[in-house]
């Protein structure tokens, strides 16, 4: 991967929710040392079940850092007009110009946040005139008409209020004003959850054209593996505030290595076969208590001694790079050697 | 063999708006089926297609407009609460809500061994309690004397579901057991309804929208849209093989776990659920890539095609199945 190909990298991430509790601090570790690299024009994967800490991770990667989360450790490097630059070293106004115009964000229940006694075009004027300046209202409805025609949702929108709208065309309008400023970067919070097959279809389709249409990077949070299969381009699995596996999506759905991503994509149901399919065992679990070593190590029925004292590193495998004792022979071997 | 449950012509309706402007909404639009013991029967549909509404009616919730629901033997809809509980339990969507935050876990179990004069000692109990809970794979050690947020929803699902066979029903009804379970422990589940189909003889009503999963279990399905049953027939039949239009839709609409397989084709979506439900003729003709004339104007009959009953106007040279019966 080239250098210049990369629009947001991170450095050994680490975001803790600092609880204060009777008798001292609970500190849930949702983002445990992340290492990331995402490509321009990509539509990047993030996968895991509920509480694996992807949504923390999303947040950290936008600068939206509010307690009790706290950034406690690494940085997260953007990539704008050939610089790179920290995003946590930049004061609010430079963050907030960047906000929309750069980088967008479209959080996990995106179709409840319009205001419900204002039309949407109102919406769209609302938007663009706090990041805009110079426009005349018109010319701005014309904007937000021009977008909505490009993507190809019906017009009269504008003039519906939100209630009138089903919830599968409010999410696409909620992704629609995202991408209005033809922002670089797009987070996205589990867009397709609570939506029915047929409009997540909707939902995964207008976010394709977008890509499509600004050749930008689409970063996407779901627990849908299928979701991961179609859209995405590369994909990572989070377990416990860690990443284990990245690879290309085919690749992992191909060739999983972690035991855990294997449980993931083995597990789930195929049309034309009934064979058994088998969960993981055991439960996801606590990131307040974590497991010793290998967070997974309680639930791996490949479980060795290592895994319960040492935490596996990433192991790299050209483009596919795993974090289990398993693939690292040589690491294990350096650990016999020592004890 | 005798139906665990058939329901014949069930249809809801409900008003809304204002005195003088009213909106009829036909949630459940004469439905028919039957299931029998042993047998997993799947209602799957999108959200609003009126499956939770007629598992509400099924279990007393509601009260149907119209229609009849038999359970076994005949026993009409006035039959006395404790025989229907007995027969029949529910396991519903949302683990967390089942319980009561509050309250020990176990004290759902006995209560329910109480209620029902299912043991006379609490040794006796607590027996029974351990069964029923090895039974989906946990035991009463792992329960005793703990609240509903020390257990995960996956865990949760499952104390239900133990609950729930206490009685030792003869059918089941779960209304989306699993989709607020995480994706790594939700096959625990489905294959808990496997076992209790296998070895208990039980029926499972199983009620989703998780087609997957509904091929994965077998048995009937019917595939519901506004009210209305559009197809009906083996799962596995109408899940590799989807006549109706709408079937199709939704069949090619399920994102496959597999990157060789992505979405070919768009899709239209409709901009509000109530255009559909007001729509005279099929339901489905606003959204149906193969619509005629027909379908606006009349509601199509369900007719018998190769064993599956569809209810689809490109089928009507077929027999209808009412013709059929009368």
């Amino acid at each position: 991967m080239k250098p210049s190909d990369v629009v947001l990298r991170t450095e050994n991430l680490k975001a803790h929710y600092v609880l204060d509790v009777p008798g001292g601090q609970k500190v849930v570790r949702a983002v445990d040392g992340v290492e990331l690299q995402i490509r321009r024009n990509e539509i990047y994967g993030i996968a895991g079940e509920s509480g694996c800490g992807k949504s923390t991770l999303m947040k950290t990667l936008y600068a939206w850092v509010n307690r009790p989360l706290r950034l406690v450790e690494g940085s997260v490097f953007y990539s704008k007009d050939g610089q790179e630059f920290d995003v946590y070293a930049l004061n609010k106004q430079e963050l907030r110009r960047l906000r929309w115009t750069f980088m967008a964000y479209v959080p996990q229940g995106a179709m409840s946040i319009f205001n419900p006694v204002i039309k949407i075009k109102e919406t769209y004027r609302d938007f663009l005139s706090s990041h805009l300046r110079g426009k005349t209202v018109e010319e701005m409805f014309e904007m937000a008409k021009e977008h909505i025609e490009q993507l190809g949702l019906p017009v009269s929108i504008l003039e519906a209020y939100p209630h009138q709208l089903s919830g599968g065309m409010r999410q696409r309008v909620a992704i629609a004003l995202a991408a209005l400023l033809r922002p670089s970067v797009i987070f996205a919070d589990e867009p397709t959850t609570a939506l029915d097959v047929v409009v997540q279809r909707g939902v995964v389709q207008l976010l394709k054209d977008i890509q499509e249409r600004l050749h930008n990077t689409i970063i996407l949070v779901t627990h849908d593996m299928g979701i991961h299969a179609n859209v995405t381009d590369r994909l990572c699995i989070m377990y416990a505030g860690r990443i284990i596996e990245e690879a290309a999506t085919v690749e992992i759905f191909k060739n999983p290595l972690h035991p855990y991503t294997q449980f993931l994509i083995n597990s789930l149901p195929q049309f034309g076969d009934t064979g058994e399919r088998v969960s993981a065992p055991g439960q996801p679990p606590s990131l307040a208590n974590l497991p010793s070593g290998c967070a997974f190590h309680p639930r791996c029925p490949q479980a060795m001694p290592i895994c319960r004292e040492r935490r596996p590193e990433d192991t790299k495998l050209g483009e596919h790079r795993v974090a289990c004792w398993l693939h690292a022979e040589r690491g294990e071997a350096e650990y016999a050697a020592n004890s | 063999m005798q139906p665990i449950l058939e329901v014949r012509n069930l249809t809801k309706v409900f008003h809304r708006g204002s005195l003088l402007a009213r909106d009829r909404i036909v949630a459940v639009d004469s439905v028919s089926f039957a299931m029998q013991r042993g047998e997993v029967f799947t209602l799957a549909g999108e959200s609003g297609c009126g499956k939770t509404t007629t598992a509400r009616m099924i279990l007393g919730f509601e009260q149907p407009t119209s229609g009849e629901i038999i359970y076994e033997k005949n026993q009409e809809r006035w039959h006395p609460k404790i025989w229907f509980s007995q027969r029949i339990q529910a396991v519903f969507q949302n683990p967390f809500e089942t319980f009561n935050p509050l309250r020990k876990v176990e004290g759902y179990l006995f209560e329910t061994v109480r209620n029902y004069g299912l043991a006379r000692s609490r040794a006796e109990a607590v027996e029974l309690i351990n069964a029923k809970l090895e039974a989906v794979g946990l035991n009463y050690g792992e329960v005793e004397g703990r609240y509903p947020s020390e257990f995960s929803g996956g865990q949760l699902q499952r104390i239900s579901i133990a609950r729930s066979l206490l009685v030792d029903p003869a059918l089941l009804i779960a209304d989306e057991p699993v989709s607020m379970v995480d994706a790594s422990i939700r096959m625990s589940i489905v294959n808990l309804f496997r076992r209790l189909r296998d070895e208990l003889n039980m029926g499972i009503l199983y009620i989703t929208h998780d087609l997957a999963t509904a091929y994965y279990l077998g048995g009937q399905i019917a595939v519901m849209f506004r009210g209305n049953i559009m197809e009906m027939g083996p799962a596995q039949e109408v899940l590799i093989n989807p006549r109706h239009p709408y079937t199709q839709l939704l069949r090619e609409s399920i994102p496959e776990a597999d990157p060789d397989r992505k979405w070919q084709g768009r899709i239209s979506i409709a901009e509000t659920e109530q255009e559909e439900y007001l729509r005279t003729g099929c339901k489905f003709a606003g959204r149906c890539p193969q619509v005629m004339d027909i379908c606006k104007k009349q509601v199509p009959d369900l007719v018998d095609v190769e064993g599956v009953q569809v209810k689809c106007h490109l089928y009507a040279e077929q027999k209808s199945v009412r013709e059929e019966v009368s």
